[in-house]
């Protein structure tokens, strides 16, 4: 079995942080970076699929200038057999010229099976799976939080409200995946050793057209601080008429 | 610092992953493993898993085939979050696998050092006795030969894994007359994990194919101001009998062979000193721009900032001391001067740092509510384990007086 995982690398989220001078992008001065949380877990689920057949690889995608190189090494480092650098300036906000780049490295790889995170942690589109399954006429199921790979055929169980429900799909497929599924590994010292000798090609991405972009950004307004009117049942009547009068919400 | 002055891509990625690892595995549970004073038998096999049982050592012989700057990466990042868990990689690596791999047999090696670098048994390094701790010379453990086996009696005091480890390299006496200058040899003994049945739950800490020494036992567990998580005991030697083939290199040479390992041993503490000292800041850090008095942030009062820059600053001033020395290692270089500048240095800046830590705190950085209490607590003792400061002062002053009076 032949996997691809299309990787993003992104911010760090556990920061505050500001607009570029631009307007138009977050200021990345002293942000960390890593592989964006879902597509950890696709990595991960990846890997297990593979490990369980004993037998197939799985090779990991990233598109975007040399620094996601390094994201595509963590990858490798975790058992990753080969990875791909779709090399591009700037990583477009239009996840349609995003996917036509990928869907054209993905078309003749011989991939049994295509997975996603279900969305970038940053851009938090989602979308970009769904412009490959649609470039490649390929079965997508999106948010997976169970998979198996059985017989040349899929089945996936999706979180739905109150519920979840079982897919079965024929390969080759697409697959985004949701948190749940595999708790992404370390990368051992051995892993780490082993990526330096692993394939890690470079090639231009084919972006499509870029038809959507950031106008600005703004964070939002700074919250005004709260106000302690009283404590216990003294207090509830200010409050409840604070909250039909000033509040408006009773 | 800038990292690529000592760091290549390879470095950063290990540092990557061990600190992930000590944020998500590590601090969750270090205040427990204090509190109770166990060893983390679950976290040991997580970082037997990952290799950092056995940083240094060549993949032939089970290790991760790293260098030593890798190595001080992994005790640095882990003691930024628990000292604990950084002095078990320190002491398994250096004190109880290092001697084997540098003065062992290929046999010795082949036997031993699998087993410690992949992580699957606790090793650990037998000096220090009641009467013979910084004045090595003054080892009373004897070893007496008779035919094939030497006779071990004695008793080694504050041994770190001293009741989890099976395999320990200790020092004795072989020749009372020539003391340090050709008396003192060492030998690898093996005895089973004390903490047998909670080790068997992760499937680690124990090697069915060691043969216990009949004799050798560990004594009583150290009840300790810090480094709680650390497995502290005597060990007792009641006529061992001590094949002739486990002395480790060549008779009456063990006292040289030790000082070598000590100069490791001394970068693994200034490393393990700096991660104390970058935790407890990175701790009083943060605290200060959250807590707020008199309408403020306390990080905008001077009396506060001037801490945390003076934190700083020496904290940075160690990292270099300590990349530097384990640059100079991985050389082959001398680092006798180096190893004990770096950890004097450090283990001071980590007693400073995290005394300001607990003043940024004010009455919280008293309490366990706080990582502070207790990162101050294990920096006490890096300015005692592996060479007092004032040994360090000694070692530093000898080498300085030897250039000049040679």
């Amino acid at each position: 079995m032949k996997i691809a995982v299309c990787i993003k690398r992104v911010p760090e989220m556990d920061v505050t942080f500001k607009i570029a001078p631009t307007g138009k992008a977050v200021d990345e001065t002293g942000l960390k970076w890593d592989m964006s949380d879902f597509d950890g877990y696709a990595v991960e689920a990846a890997l297990q699929l593979t490990e369980k057949a004993g037998t197939g690889e799985v090779h990991v995608i990233s598109l975007g200038p040399d620094v996601v190189q390094e994201t595509l090494r963590k990858a490798l480092s975790m058992g990753v057999a080969k990875a791909v650098q779709l090399k591009c300036d700037t990583v477009p906000f239009d996840a349609y010229a995003i996917g036509t780049a990928l869907a054209a490295e993905l078309k003749d790889g011989g991939y049994d099976l295509i997975m996603f995170g279900k969305m970038s942690i940053d851009g938090a589109n989602g979308v970009t799976q769904f412009v490959v399954a649609e470039l490649l006429g390929l079965p997508l199921v999106h948010a997976c939080s169970k998979l198996e790979i059985a017989d040349g055929k899929g089945s996936a169980r999706r979180e739905i409200e109150g519920g979840g429900e079982l897919v079965s799909f024929a390969l080759p497929a697409i697959v985004s995946i949701d948190e749940g599924i595999a708790r992404p590994r370390y990368p051992s010292l051995k892993g780490i050793m082993a990526a330096k000798r692993k394939p890690l090609e470079v090639r231009p991405a084919q972006l499509g057209e870029v038809r959507l972009t950031i106008e600005t950004m703004e964070l939002p307004p700074p919250r005004a601080a709260g106000r302690i009117i009283g404590e216990g049942a003294a207090a509830v009547p200010e409050l409840v008429a604070l909250l039909q009068n000033e509040a408006k919400v009773l | 610092m800038d990292d690529s002055q000592y760091f290549n891509e390879q470095h950063l990625q290990v540092r990557d992953m061990v600190r992930a690892f000590a944020r998500d595995e590590v601090a969750p549970v270090a205040a427990h493993f204090d509190a109770i004073s166990e060893f983390p038998w679950a976290n040991i096999a997580k970082m037997a898993e990952l290799g950092l049982l056995g940083v240094p050592w060549s993949e032939e012989l089970g290790g991760a085939g790293l260098d030593l700057t890798s190595y001080m990466i992994v005790i640095h990042e882990l003691a930024k979050v628990d000292a604990s868990h950084g002095l078990t990689v320190s002491a398994h690596t250096t004190l109880g696998t290092s001697p084997i791999v540098y003065f062992g047999t290929p046999e010795q090696q082949q036997r031993y050092v699998p087993l410690l670098a992949s992580g699957r048994v606790m090793g650990g390094f037998g000096l220090t006795e009641e009467s013979a701790g910084s004045d090595a010379g003054g080892t009373q453990t004897t070893a007496v030969r008779n035919g094939d086996h030497y006779l071990l009696n004695g008793t080694k005091r504050f041994i770190t894994h001293g009741g989890v480890g099976e395999i320990f390299v200790v020092t004795a006496v072989t020749d009372r007359d020539k003391g340090t200058r050709g008396g003192i040899s060492a030998f690898i003994l093996t005895k089973q994990n004390d903490d047998l049945a909670r080790a068997a739950e992760h499937n680690i800490g124990h090697a069915d194919e060691l043969t216990p020494m009949p004799g050798f036992t560990s004594g009583r567990k150290e009840d300790k101001l810090g480094w709680r998580a650390s497995d502290t005991r005597e060990l007792i030697f009641q006529d061992v009998r001590v094949p002739v083939e486990n002395r480790l290199g060549v008779e009456g040479e063990g006292f040289a062979n030790f000082m070598r390992t000590l100069d490791a041993g001394r970068i693994g503490i200034a490393a393990l000193s700096l991660g104390i000292a970058e935790g407890a800041f990175e701790e009083a850090l943060k605290y200060s721009t959250v807590r707020r008095q008199f309408g403020q942030a306390i990080s905008s009062f001077q009396g506060i900032s001037f801490q945390l820059a003076d934190m700083a600053t020496e904290i940075e001033a160690g990292k270099h001391l300590v990349y530097h020395a384990a640059a100079m290692l991985q050389r082959g270089q001398n680092v006798t001067k180096a190893a004990a500048m770096a950890k004097l240095f450090c283990s001071e800046v980590a007693m400073r740092a995290t005394i300001k830590a607990i003043q940024v705190h004010g009455g919280y950085g008293y309490t366990k509510e706080y990582p502070v209490e207790r990162m101050m607590r294990d920096a006490k003792i890096c300015e005692i384990g592996e060479g007092t400061s004032e040994i360090q002062r000694l070692v530093i002053a000898r080498e300085l007086l030897r250039d000049v009076t040679a």
